[in-house]
């Protein structure tokens, strides 16, 4: 499994105690390909955040191996986590810094990130003057200029209202499309899962372990229109169900 | 009420108190008093105007007030000054780790729970009575508030910021520089203003106990007092409130400029 040259996560075995109690996952394996998008859902507290966490080794595993390269991972939170007292611009360059990427370089991708998010005309503004859904390009566009090859989403767009979550659907599936990077994605949204994913791993709780995983056999791109496809409704029923069964 | 109402308002409701405050004035000066006490003890408005502050002599009316304001007043910002540096350095070191922290904050609580009237008698025997001990009573007076604002503002930072940094291998210094301290400043303005007004009255009790070297404005009411120079004792109280009320509102401009971008506070009026 981790021998795959088109691995750019693998997890396997992973188990979690924290030291205070029980188990929080349980022997959790799975696999990020390049150009793949992975999703888990699963109920409240089954420890998805803290598999990403793991994944991106801000969390040690109790055992288990986790193979990633850190320097080439975007992470995206729930909330923006923007620095409210830097413009649009810098905040997309926070991270192109901190890995010490200079001069015109940076500014080139400064550019190029902020232009595939759409955020041109808004460069100079500060997070308070944005919408919840621009905030969140922005923190994308902050990931997307270190060019990752994994990104890492923890319900990204969970506070955003439908129509705005579904934008940012489309637009992350045209990003993905274009950059082919490897995803893994945790919402607790079933419509989402299925829309953007090609794979998507139901997590139960106490302890946390895959419990199923669905292929979703469309390829991309994908259009818009296709949330309204019966065989998508096919697929949503199912994941609903598999979701369903982890809380029997 | 409509914004404009609203502002008027605003403008108009202090000067309301103003006149109301001097209308008792006015009355406990000429109808509670005969003329004799109102000399000693509650000199008519116009009278604190006119002698101690358009009068112009070297040692009478506003000269010797504006010139012991001005020791009282360097004195106060040089010692808000190094406060603020010392401070904010303790407060980076305490922030640093948490054994720094355990092992400096009880004495920080200490320095503020001294009485600097104990403390007064050992400056002296320290560095003398002079400016040098002036400057030290402000700067003890005055460190405190900053040390614990600015501590809390670095220790309120977002965590997931710090996971953000943590994510992409950010030193310490870097974490400093562009995540907590930025992230603390609304705070540690706070903690100037509260600090500032600490180091105008640490000056002032300062000059008053070290009575010696250039005049300053604690001591100059002092003798003003014994004197009984009421009408100018008045005029330099007054002086020395205006030099409170001006830093404050420095402060408040300040802060507004530094954090108008980014911070809710910003945007409302000090
Ligand atoms: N640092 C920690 N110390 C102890 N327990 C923790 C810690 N972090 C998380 N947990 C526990 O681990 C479990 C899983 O947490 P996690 O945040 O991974 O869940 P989640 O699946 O992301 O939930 P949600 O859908 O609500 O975000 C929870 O029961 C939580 O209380
Ligand atoms: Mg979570």
């Amino acid at each position: 499994m981790a021998s795959d040259p088109n691995n750019v996560l693998s997890l396997e075995h992973i188990t979690k105690t924290f030291p205070n109690g029980a188990p929080v996952i349980s022997d959790v394996s799975l696999t990020v390909k390049r150009g793949e998008v992975v999703s888990i859902v699963g109920p409240s507290g089954c420890g998805k955040s803290t598999l990403l966490r793991i994944a991106a080794r801000l969390e040690p595993q109790t055992t288990g191996a986790c193979t990633v390269d850190t320097h080439g991972i975007g992470y995206v939170f729930q909330d923006p986590t923007l620095l409210p007292w830097r413009s649009v611009r810098a905040n997309v360059a926070l991270l192109a810094e901190l890995q010490h990427l200079e001069g015109t370089m940076m500014q080139t991708r400064v550019d190029e990130a902020i232009a595939l998010v759409g955020l041109q005309d808004h460069q100079d503004k500060y997070p308070r003057q944005l919408s919840g859904g621009m905030r969140m390009r922005v923190s994308l566009a902050r990931s997307l200029v270190l060019r990752p090859q994994l990104f890492l989403f923890d319900e990204p767009f969970s506070a955003l209202d439908e129509i705005n979550r579904q934008r940012l659907n489309d637009e992350l599936l045209r990003l993905f499309e274009h950059q082919q990077f490897g995803v893994l994605f945790v919402t607790h949204s079933v419509t989402e899962a299925v829309y953007l994913s090609s794979k998507i791993h139901v997590m139960s709780a106490r302890p946390g372990v895959i419990s199923r995983t669905i292929e979703i056999p469309f390829g991309y791109p994908r259009e818009a229109d296709l949330r309204f496809d019966s065989s998508f409704g096919q697929h949503a029923l199912e994941v609903s169900h598999a979701l369903r069964e982890t809380e029997s | 009420m409509s914004k404009k109402t609203l502002r008027i308002g605003r403008v108009i409701s202090p000067i309301v108190t103003f006149g109301l405050v001097l209308s008792i004035w006015y009355f406990i000066s000429y109808v509670v008093m005969n003329a004799n006490r109102r000399s000693v003890a509650l000199p008519a408005p116009h009278d604190v105007l006119r002698q101690g502050f358009f009068t112009w002599q070297h040692n009478r009316g506003i000269q010797p007030i504006v010139r012991a304001m001005l020791v009282t007043g360097r004195v106060a910002i040089v010692g808000l000054l190094i406060a603020t540096i010392l401070g904010l350095l303790i407060a980076i070191v305490m922030n640093f780790a948490k054994p720094l922290e355990w092992s400096l904050y009880p004495y920080a609580v200490i320095v503020q729970t001294l009485p600097i009237l104990a403390l007064v008698p050992i400056i002296k025997i320290w560095f003398g009575a002079n400016l040098t001990s002036r400057t030290v009573a402000c700067v003890l007076v005055a460190i405190f508030p900053i040390i614990t604002n600015a501590l809390f503002g670095l220790q309120s930072t977002d965590r997931s910021l710090h996971e953000l940094f943590s994510l992409h291998k950010a030193s310490k210094f870097t974490r400093l520089r562009k995540l907590e301290f930025p992230s603390a400043l609304p705070a540690i303005f706070i903690g100037l203003r509260i600090a500032a007004g600490g180091s105008v009255i640490g000056a002032i009790v300062g000059d008053f106990f070290f009575r010696q070297g250039a005049i300053g404005i604690g001591r100059l009411i002092d003798n003003y007092q014994k004197e009984g120079r009421t009408t100018e004792l008045f005029a330099a109280a007054i002086v020395s409130s205006l030099f409170g009320v001006a830093i404050f509102i420095g402060f408040g401009f300040l802060s507004k400029v530094a954090i108008r971008h980014w911070h809710d506070s910003a945007t409302q009026v000090p």
